[in-house]
């Protein structure tokens, strides 16, 4: 099949080449040259110029009434200023694109050529250039004023009052978190994240159990490491020959002696004492050797033994370094303080941790900060007219007040399915075309139920594990296995 | 070196692979930028196939992409290192090494009348140097973990970590091995330019009567010194990134299930060093296509281009201004509000010598007597999409609404109309225009008009519908929308774009095949078909090394005295001296 695709095309080629020849013969017979474009053919392309301005200015308005409102009215306050800003905009630039087209694609339609007309020798004009410079900057003066008046109203200071939610991005989901009754939200440290702490939050029983885990890794590895056959059999065999070695030593060393005694001029009685001494640590190595290789004996009989290439040996020491730091750095997540009373073991103890949906209240503000595991993603709600990177090592924030609750949005589309949501907007890996999460806009009652039934990220000793640490466990623990 | 031409002896090796002869190594940079241009299609035909057709199999994907498309359906991995590298040939490969490369290295010297360009060595360095750049960028397509994927930006850390995906393993390293050898061949073309151009202008060729080719190529050749170097230094920091353990750009990483024990870095650090470049490389894109249509739309439209200060002006205002609105890339990435703000007037700014530009043009065609070559239909097409494109670069310029369209196709139909429609359609009209300076025959006509209004119709029929794509909340870089019930409603579009991105992709079959054609068999050219003023028609049709037999041209007046009422004829060589009694423009 593939042959005769080929085949089909190389014959194609052969056809057009030969009929290209034909056609050239044809018109170097009748002494045309490409150069001189005929009348006719300036008349058609001025006209198709026509044709297709026709064509482009209705597919444009076509399109403009498909899908021209196609995002519903702003559910956020900024939003209604946004939209403002934006029908201005497209305003001026439908005004311009309509304009400026139209002139080009009807001087190019009027003025083709005619071998009895010469062109208008119009080489500049100081004053209508400075008409069209001036005006555009007016006209870009005030855009400019309007634009920035939004942004700066947009990216202010939020209320003091404002709900605050964290949302934290990793491959390929985003969680939120929302400070407990404290009203504070738990230090963050990526050093704690454990499949039961995927968002490293600083507690006591986090640091504890980030240090237990790592322990177990590094008693694993280490382990791994000492039973690897190939170096096990390796270091026995270097401690046999030593072994053999010394048995014989005591007389080949003295032999040695002698030989360099010319050249050393070294001192006869030093040798001596030398000698003695070495008897008896000769005999303390010897056991010591004797007993590491029967260490290694019992090893090699055991069923831990593992055998790995010379490159995955050398991962592994590899890996044991990078973990033995990562025990360092989480000893090093000393207590802090804040001013006032909450120590920072406990402002996170009581954090609400959020997957799948997250729910806000109306009409009231809310300050989002973002924070990111692993690379940047970023966190778009089209809806609310929002977008903020999240990006690792560097916090950031934006705010907003959301206006329409998903029950009136739902009213608003005719759509009883409707729901807000939250995309990830910076390309971030195989699954960003599907990162995202439900928003749910409700009444301050409601979203305050909601919060209520969210478990605290860590429960009081006694108490029941929460639903959310399992979930929190099952999801990080798969997420973790998949990337590894 | 005295006023003779050159005539040594010139082997098939010196004369057609290591030549140092500036018209050679125009053709060179044009046909290696043909066949970058030629795979970066393809790749984007594959990717709009599963956009326009999510999750159908086709027999073609499997039989060019293999294992990354299993049945027929484009693995997820494999369609964002398509997107990435079709990003990153089109913008470096085709549209700045095919277009500086191809008619700075061309023009330069024939417009200015200089024997050749300042050093002809560093010049062949230059080709070779994107040759070899080229084919490592081609060759990290065919490695284990695939080709760089994070887009042809490749931010860290997705780029930085090869945990993050497998892209990021050799595949990136590639990447960034033949961008530094793609900044060498531009620096080594870019210092050549500006000094060949302000040392080797023939006696009479003042600035002032500079082709306005030639001043987009000095002022492009300019910014890309100064701004490539410190895309180096992004592509260096990361590459340090990624082997020796620095944290330039990385911190509080867990990825992979490990802690990475990297602080105090940041992923904006990169931006703002890639954007640094990445502002002006748009511009080192857009200008020679401008300078280029000034020159075929005062040539085939039988006037002056209107305006000659003030576009040498804005040209020099585009300049400069492009290196200060490279944050608008940057509004949603947290960075400081005000800084946002500082970006949003630089921005908007440039919108003004843009416009004066525009104005100009259509000022230039009327009452003009338009002879429509398939170079002056590529050029007014320029026009109509510099000024569409143009415009939406008003909304994204302006922060508060730029949080809205950040990465969504609103962006996507933005660049593309400006650089994948007028960018691209200067250096198609260049190649239509000098091809009988380049290879001494002419290209068919009827193939270029059927290749222009394919092209023209096939293109806005891709980008227009993605405005309202964007608009609407689709992110870009995505593989599939069907996770998505608010975006169902502009789902239909995206077969539409489709179907016109695969019927544009065969319309350049038209051209591919009229231009290789053409090389052999195309009707033979006279010295200056077009009738048009400037030097480079006043050199034999067949090449000579030195360009002039004979001393070098002397210069008495501009390049645009076309329909001088003084002169009988509609054009007059800068070569001309003034008539008595004219009075010189």
């Amino acid at each position: 099949m593939k042959l005769l695709i080929l085949l089909v095309v190389v014959l194609g080629l052969v056809a057009a080449v030969q009929l290209s020849k034909i056609y050239q013969l044809s018109i170097s017979l009748r002494g045309k040259r490409e150069e001189e474009i005929s009348e006719a053919d300036n008349r058609m392309n001025g006209g198709l110029w026509l044709v297709f301005m026709v064509l482009f200015y209705a597919s444009f308005i076509v399109l403009l009434i498909r899908y021209g409102d196609y995002l519903p009215p702003s559910a956020s306050v900024h939003g209604l200023a946004v939209d403002q800003l934006m029908n201005f905009n497209m305003a001026i630039i439908f005004a311009v694109f309509f304009l400026v087209n139209t002139l080009l694609f009807w001087f190019s339609a009027k003025y083709y050529y005619r071998a009895d007309r010469k062109a208008t020798f119009y080489s500049h004009d100081n004053k209508l250039e400075l008409i069209w410079t001036v005006i555009p900057s007016i006209v870009l003066a005030v855009i400019i004023a309007f634009g920035l008046r939004t942004w700066n109203e947009m990216t202010g200071e939020a209320a003091d009052d404002a709900i605050r939610v964290e949302m934290y991005s990793k491959q390929f989901d985003w969680t939120a978190r929302y400070p407990g009754n404290d009203g504070e939200f738990g230090l963050a440290n990526y050093n704690l994240i454990t499949p039961l702490n995927a968002l490293g939050i600083v507690t006591e029983e986090g640091v504890e159990s980030a240090l237990e885990e790592i322990e177990v890794k590094i008693a694993k590895l280490e382990d791994e490491i000492a039973y690897e056959k190939g170096h096990l059999l390796d270091e026995r065999e270097e401690l046999m020959e030593r072994l053999h070695e010394d048995d014989h030593g005591h007389g080949h060393a003295h032999t040695e002696h002698e030989h360099s005694e010319d050249d050393n001029h070294s001192d006869h009685s030093d040798h001596a004492d030398h000698a003695d001494h070495g008897d008896a640590s000769h005999n303390g190595l010897k056991a010591l050797l004797e007993s590491r290789i029967s260490e290694i004996d019992h090893m090699l009989e055991s069923d831990k033994v593992i055998i790995l290439t010379e490159a995955a040996y050398e991962a592994k020491e590899d890996k044991l370094y990078r973990l033995k730091r990562h025990r360092t750095r989480i000893m090093e997540i000393g207590e802090f303080n804040f001013d006032g009373e909450l120590s920072a073991w406990d402002a996170g103890r009581d954090d609400r941790i959020v997957k799948g949906e997250f729910h806000l209240p109306i009409g009231r503000e809310v300050e989002f900060v973002f924070r990111s595991r692993d690379v940047i993603h970023s966190a778009y709600m089209p809806h609310f007219r929002t977008q903020m990177n999240s990006v690792p090592g560097v916090p950031t924030r934006f705010k907003m007040t959301p206006i329409i609750s998903t029950d009136s949005m739902r009213m608003i589309l005719d759509d009883p399915d409707f729901d807000y949501v939250l995309l990830c907007n910076k390309v971030c890996g195989a699954a960003h075309f599907n990162m995202q999460m439900k928003i749910v806009i409700e009444s301050q009652e409601a979203y305050d139920a909601w919060l209520n039934e969210q478990d605290p990220f860590l429960v009081k000793e006694g108490e029941e594990e929460s639903e959310t640490e399992k979930v929190t466990a099952e999801v990080a623990s798969e997420n973790i296995t998949a990337s590894l | 070196m005295g006023d003779q031409a050159h005539h040594h002896e010139e082997s098939f090796v010196s004369k057609y692979v290591f030549s140092q002869d500036h018209k050679m190594i125009s053709k060179q940079f044009l046909v290696t930028a043909i066949v970058m241009g030629v795979v970066a299609v393809m790749l984007s035909v594959f990717f709009r196939l599963q956009l326009g057709w999510p999750g159908e199999s086709f027999a073609i994907l499997e039989t060019f992409l293999g294992k990354w498309a299993p049945d027929g359906v484009l693995d997820r991995n494999a369609y964002l290192a398509l997107v990435t590298i079709h990003g990153t040939i089109m913008v470096f490969f085709v549209l700045t090494g095919g277009l500086s490369g191809t008619f700075s290295n061309l023009l330069i010297p024939l417009q200015i009348g200089a024997r050749d360009m300042a050093s002809g060595f560093l010049n062949m360095l230059s080709y070779w140097f994107f040759l070899f750049s080229s084919v490592i960028m081609i060759f990290s397509l065919f490695v284990e973990g695939g080709a760089a994927s994070g887009g042809w930006t490749v931010y860290p850390p997705l780029s930085a970590l090869p945990q993050a995906m497998p892209g990021s393993g050799m595949g990136m390293t590639l990447w960034l091995i033949s961008m530094v050898l793609f900044v060498v061949s531009s620096l080594l073309g870019g210092l050549n330019y500006v000094v060949t151009i302000i040392n080797l202008r023939t006696k009479g060729m003042s600035m002032t009567r500079l082709p306005l080719t030639i001043w987009a190529f000095m002022v492009t050749a300019i910014l890309g010194v100064l701004s490539f170097p410190v895309l180096v230094s992004a592509v260096v920091l990361l590459l340090m990134d990624r082997t020796m353990g620095t944290a330039f750009y990385l911190s509080d990483i867990f990825i992979g299930g490990e802690a990475l024990d990297v602080t105090g870095g940041s992923p904006i650090l990169y931006q703002h060093l890639f954007w640094f470049l990445g502002h002006p490389e748009v511009y080192i894109v857009l200008l020679p296509a401008l300078g280029i249509s000034s020159e075929v739309i005062a040539t085939n439209a039988r006037k002056p281009i209107f305006g000659y200060k003030a576009m040498v002006g804005s040209l020099l205002g585009i300049g400069f201004l492009s290196f200060i609105v490279w944050g608008h890339h940057m509004f949603v990435t947290g960075m400081n509000p005000f800084i946002g703000s500082v970006f949003v007037f630089t921005t908007l700014l440039i919108a003004i010598p843009s416009a004066v530009k525009a104005f100009n043009y259509i000022t230039t065609l009327w009452k003009g007597n338009i002879r429509f070559s398939p170079a002056m239909l590529f050029s007014i097409g320029l026009v109509s999409t510099f000024v569409t494109g143009g415009l939406t670069g008003i909304i994204l310029a302006d922060s508060a609404l730029d949080v809205n369209v950040h990465d969504t196709y609103f962006v996507v139909a933005h660049f593309h109309i400006v650089m994948g429609m007028s960018a691209i359609f200067g250096m198609l009209a260049g190649v239509y225009h000098w091809f009988p300076k380049m290879f001494g025959r002419m290209m068919n006509n009827k193939l270029g008009f059927v290749h222009f209004w394919i092209t023209i119709v096939a293109g806005y029929g891709v980008f227009f519908p993605m405005h309202f794509v964007g608009i609407a909340g689709a992110p870009r870089r995505y593989y599939e929308y069907s996770n998505f019930e608010f975006l169902n409603g502009v789902q239909d579009l995206q077969p539409i774009i489709s179907t016109f991105a695969i019927v544009g992709a065969i319309g350049q079959l038209f051209f591919l095949f009229n231009f290789f054609y053409s090389i052999r068999y195309g009707q033979k050219a006279v010295q200056n078909p077009w009738k048009s003023n400037t030097l480079e028609w006043t050199t034999p049709v067949k090449h000579l090394h030195g360009n002039w037999d004979g001393p070098l041209p002397i210069v008495h007046r501009w390049a645009y005295d076309y329909s001088n009422p003084v002169h009988e004829e509609d054009f007059v060589l800068q070569t001309t001296p003034p008539l008595d009694g004219e009075v010189m423009h």
